[in-house]
């Protein structure tokens, strides 16, 4: 496994969008076909969404660190936080039968990801949020399936 | 940023543009409410929107609700694919009414 990218940024709104930028750029570089492009940066910007406002509660100061790997022909995003671990237990979808705003990112990033891991880091503050997607399999973002 | 609006028939049509994020997803709920507030049925534009997140999304369901209980109409206009997907996702593209164009409202 190789990591291609160690990335740092601040728990800010205004950074998810050259953060779009980055990891479709990064993604279109390793290869990565047209159906799960959209799929990686989706997941990739929810996932610090919800960093940004739930471990870090919308303050503009926390760390947000982001590896990419490339693992054979799948790429694994890690994202670590610096804020206090989570009750992992706590991080699931809501029934969508609900309609009401909010509360769908952790969905989205289940339905588009091959595989999604919620961790505490071993430190005493700090979690880390594993994603794997295949890079030229179109599966998950095949929304007809659904 | 402020959305155009214009009218057309008996909707107020709200243009949204750009990157509707958590950074600009403020913004576009803001405005959409304050359409409902002043009881206009709202027509949401997202033929200029590039991307939508959850949060874009959640402010959309928001004006939909406002918008119900004050018994006015609220419907989107011109959903991309990459917008549509994110819909689709959130199992919402069933819940809000969609028009590919202004011709398919008119009919």
């Amino acid at each position: 496994m190789t990591r291609l990218e160690r990335i740092h940024l601040l728990s800010r709104a205004d950074r998810l969008q050259p953060l779009r930028k980055f990891v479709r750029e990064l993604a279109i570089q390793q290869g990565c076909c047209a159906e799960n492009l959209d799929c990686m940066v989706m997941a990739i910007n929810e996932a610090c969404m919800n960093v940004i406002q739930h471990a870090y509660h919308g303050r503009d100061d926390g760390e947000i660190i982001i590896e990419f790997w490339k693992d054979a022909d799948e790429l694994l995003i890690r994202i670590y936080d610096f804020a206090d671990q989570v009750d992992l237990d706590a991080i699931r979808s809501r029934d969508l039968a609900d309609v009401r705003p909010g509360g769908l990112g952790v969905h989205i990033i289940h339905q588009v990801m091959d595989s999604v891991q919620y961790k505490n880091c071993n430190e005493p503050l700090g979690n880390l949020l594993e994603m794997r997607k295949q890079l030229n399999k179109p599966v998950k973002c095949n929304l007809a399936d659904q | 940023m402020k959305y155009p609006v214009t009218q057309h028939n008996n909707y107020t049509l709200l243009q949204l543009t750009g990157e509707i994020d958590l950074n600009e997803s403020p913004n576009a709920r803001r405005q959409i409410l304050e359409q409902i507030k002043h009881n206009n049925n709202l027509l949401v534009d997202l033929s200029a929107v590039e991307y939508i997140d959850s949060s874009g999304v959640a402010s959309l369901v928001e004006g939909f609700q406002n918008a119900r209980g004050k018994q006015l109409e609220f419907a989107l206009l011109g959903v991309s694919p990459s917008a549509m997907q994110v819909l689709q996702l959130a199992r919402l593209d069933t819940v809000f009414t969609i028009y590919h164009s202004l011709d398919e409202l008119d009919t």
